[in-house]
């Protein structure tokens, strides 16, 4: 079969993750992360006999490489082997993104324009010519809409019909000041009959623009030597023409004039623009006092509806967790194999799996924060307020992505263009609470706090937890980091209403991603830890035990005696070992080995905390009590003090596993994962005693 | 004449942009996203104590620090 391999490539915003969702009709994985591309997403389908292949690149301005993101898409253009580029543009910003298209027709590959967002186009009455536009850029365009679907199919549709033609050039054409230049260094070439390429045009203007590659080539072609006059001369003309010796500037002028022509000679607006929806949104949204105020108060909805709505789903959950136990152990028995599949498997997984309402709730919140736009707004309003910190507005981004999922925010940390401000906002991302850690400060919000004042906890916690953030930023700042601010320059989109779908597409990929960690991973981590919990077998305390009870009358004392028994147990196993084993470490912060444990189990991953809790607690208890759920476990056997310092300690240390690695990648140097790993756990540390203390004295 | 700023302007003043002092790549990035020699802007709104302020050039919004403001040669309309 026919395989076309196709480039996927626009400026930010134009909505190209939905056109990719569009085309997929979403059924087809698509790997990016909520509305920011960090990665190259892929999606991959039959059309017509045609094996399609669709590589989402990161949004880009232009190709200047100006961030990590952009040098991304870049290199893949320049030096991959692709058939063909679709350039996604927004048809409500068209002059912009015609920039980047007259760049991507310099690649001198087969190329589709899709005007994307036609629909917002008719809305606001810009009418455009796409005969038209194709003739003067020399490669198809075609209208389509992402958000309704309309011209989708003719877009692949056009894929494949370019896909039998040869490429036969762009039609780029410069200023008459320019098309000289190139015109005498085409006539130079012709009459050497020089053959080292094909199109003379196209090397004209690589040499005139300057481009480092090219150079190299012809350095060493015989023809250099009278080509270079020529092309010092052409320069000085360009230089005296523009004002500027600037060539980036002299050809960044022509392609924004090429551009600006397209636009003139294509679009027509029907009716005069009126002030917008962006701009009435915008005066309330930035407004000078009221911006942050507004912002804050969509910060602690989220998290207020992160409980209130969440604990609904989860008592159901909670109750098939508890029913699927009691269940298996009618099958399997009270003995091992019944202890390791209902406390081991399904209480470990069930201790996760619990917490998915909140974690859908609290990535569909970030979700919607970048697909409407607001994000930006957000970067906008706090950079004054980030600077004084060492940080940069654009930190924001992977600062909030970091509520999700580490994974992600420290990807889009790419979007920071100077090394040093990304490596303050890499080593502060762990402050901000990831979704993970989320069942953690549920459980003990939930424990000590009632339902009234446990979403406001959990506001604080977050919030505290952003701020410690800000304030090391500030200290590796002035420490560490020191060096020059990166500018701020960032577009604001226009405010979009989200797509449902793209939306719900995020989420539900999120949401999978959970759910397969929960049965893979921490299935896994939660039979260990069951195993470590029940061994080595201690027959002898459990016979001595036995006659005991066997010797009272009493039922209280009986109740007592296999208390003791299970908690002996528990010490003596190899989990109990472990833990004691490290826990002067966490003694001065009031931490059992239970909880040292628990903590050294989350190294692995966040989630597995609360199943190591799960498992610790519902076997030391007994279990015939009503009070089987984890919560009122915890209640009962941690004290309040104790249980603040372990929330911090949670807070701050090192981020799971995965995320360690991705660090390491991001920042460059596993050199930098061994400072986090100290720099977070002396904080954590450090906190967690302070915390304790103060708590201790308040009550 | 003194020269007038991008930073000097007051909220929904138009200009037009003379010249880009910013070096190399601020020029470029301020380039592909609209804001180059000759284009018209409109200031939309300041955050508070001035830090950011946010241009309205062409069809886009583009937010600035104070800083970057102060880069960019204007004259007004």
């Amino acid at each position: 079969m026919k395989s076309l391999k196709i480039a996927l490539v626009g400026q930010p915003n134009v909505g190209k993750s939905m056109l990719i969702n569009a085309i997929s009709n979403s059924k087809l994985r698509v790997g990016n992360f909520s509305g920011v591309t960090v990665e190259k997403a892929e999606v991959s389908f039959d059309f017509h006999g045609v094996s399609i292949r669709i590589i989402d690149l990161p949004g880009t301005y232009s190709l200047n490489d100006y961030t990590q993101d952009e040098r991304v898409t870049k290199e893949f253009l320049e030096n991959e082997d692709y058939d063909m580029i679709i350039n996604v543009v927004d048809a409500t910003n068209l002059e912009r993104n015609l920039f980047l298209t007259t760049q991507l027709l310099g690649l001198n590959k087969k190329m589709i324009v899709a005007l994307n967002m036609m629909d917002e186009a008719k809305k606001e009455g810009i009418c455009i010519d796409e005969e038209q536009l194709s003739n003067i850029l020399g490669v198809p365009c075609v209208k389509v809409s992402a958000a309704t679907k309309r011209g989708v199919g003719k877009l692949i549709n056009r894929v494949v019909d370019m896909s039998n033609f040869d490429y036969d050039g762009s039609k780029l054409i410069f200023s008459d000041t320019v098309e000289e230049e190139i015109e005498n260094i085409v006539e130079f070439l012709k009459a050497k009959k020089y053959s080292g390429v094909e199109d003379y045009r196209d090397l004209a203007i690589k040499l005139l623009e300057e481009d480092e590659k090219t150079y190299k080539k012809m350095h060493d072609e015989p023809i250099w030597i009278e080509l270079l006059p020529i092309i010092r001369e052409a320069l000085s003309h360009l230089y005296i023409h523009y004002d500027t010796k600037d060539i980036d500037e002299i050809f960044s002028e022509e392609r924004a004039a090429f551009a600006k022509g397209a636009v003139m000679e294509t679009v027509t607006f029907k009716k005069a623009e009126k002030k917008n929806l962006t701009q009435k949104i915008d005066s309330v949204l930035l407004h000078k006092f009221w911006g942050i105020p507004i912002f804050l108060f969509f910060m602690w909805s989220l998290f207020q509806l992160t409980f209130t709505l969440g604990s609904i789903p989860m008592e159901w959950i909670d109750a098939f967790f508890v029913s699927l136990s009691d269940y298996a152990k009618t099958i399997f028995g009270d003995g091992e194999l019944g202890s390791l599949i209902s406390d081991g498997a399904i209480g470990g997984v069930g201790a996760v799996v619990l917490f998915l309402p909140n974690i859908m709730i609290l990535f569909l919140g970030i979700a919607l924060l970048e697909t409407t736009g607001y994000m930006s707004r957000v970067a906008f309003l706090l950079d004054g307020f980030f600077h004084k910190f060492g940080l940069h507005g654009k930190s924001f981004i992977p600062l909030v992505t970091g509520f999700g999922c580490s994974v992600p925010a420290y990807m889009a940390a790419r979007t920071l263009k100077n090394d040093k401000d990304r490596l303050i906002t890499l080593f502060i991302i762990g402050f901000m609470s990831c979704g993970a850690k989320l069942p953690v400060y549920v459980l003990f919000a939930g424990a000590f706090f009632g339902k009234e004042s446990a979403g406001d906890v959990l506001f604080a916690i977050y919030i505290s937890g952003a701020l410690l953030g800000l304030i090391f930023a500030k200290v590796l700042k002035v420490m560490v980091f020191k060096g020059e601010d990166e500018p701020f320059v960032m577009e604001m989109p226009k405010y979009r209403l989200p797509s449902f779908k793209l939306i719900w597409h995020t989420v539900i990929t999120k949401s999978i991603m959970y759910l397969k960690k929960a049965g893979t991973f921490i299935l896994g981590a939660s039979v260990f830890i069951w195993f470590a919990v029940n061994y080595p077998q201690q027959s002898e305390l459990e016979s001595l035990y036995q006659t005991r009870i066997e010797q009272t009358k009493k039922e209280d004392e009986k109740i007592k005696l296999s208390n003791e028994l299970n908690q002996k147990r528990l010490e003596n196993s190899y989990l109990g070992m472990i833990g004691k084993a490290t826990q002067p470490f966490f003694a001065p912060l009031g931490f059992d080995w239970k909880l040292t444990v628990a903590l050294e189990s989350g190294l692995a991953a966040k989630e597995v905390v609360v199943s190591t809790l799960g498992v610790l607690y519902s076997l030391g208890e007994d279990v015939t009590e009503e009070s089987d759920s984890l919560l009122k476990n915890i209640k009962n056997n941690i004290e309040f003090p104790v249980a603040v310092a372990f929330i911090i300690f949670v807070m701050i240390y090192l981020p799971c596993f995965a995320a360690s690695i991705v660090f390491a990648k991001e920042s460059g140097s596993y050199k930098y994962l061994g400072y986090l790993f100290i720099f977070t756990t002396v904080v954590a540390w450090i906190a967690s005693f302070i915390g304790l203390n103060v708590t201790k004295m308040l009550i | 004449m003194s020269v007038v700023t991008l930073a000097d302007l007051k909220k929904d003043e138009k200009a037009v942009v003379v010249k880009v002092k910013a070096d190399g790549e601020l020029k470029r990035r301020l380039a592909s996203l609209g804001l180059r020699k000759h284009s018209d802007i409109k200031i939309k709104t300041y955050s508070l104590s001035k830090s950011t302020v946010e241009v309205e050039v062409g069809t886009s919004l583009i937010a600035l620090r104070y800083e970057e403001a102060k880069e960019i040669e204007v004259k007004k309309v």
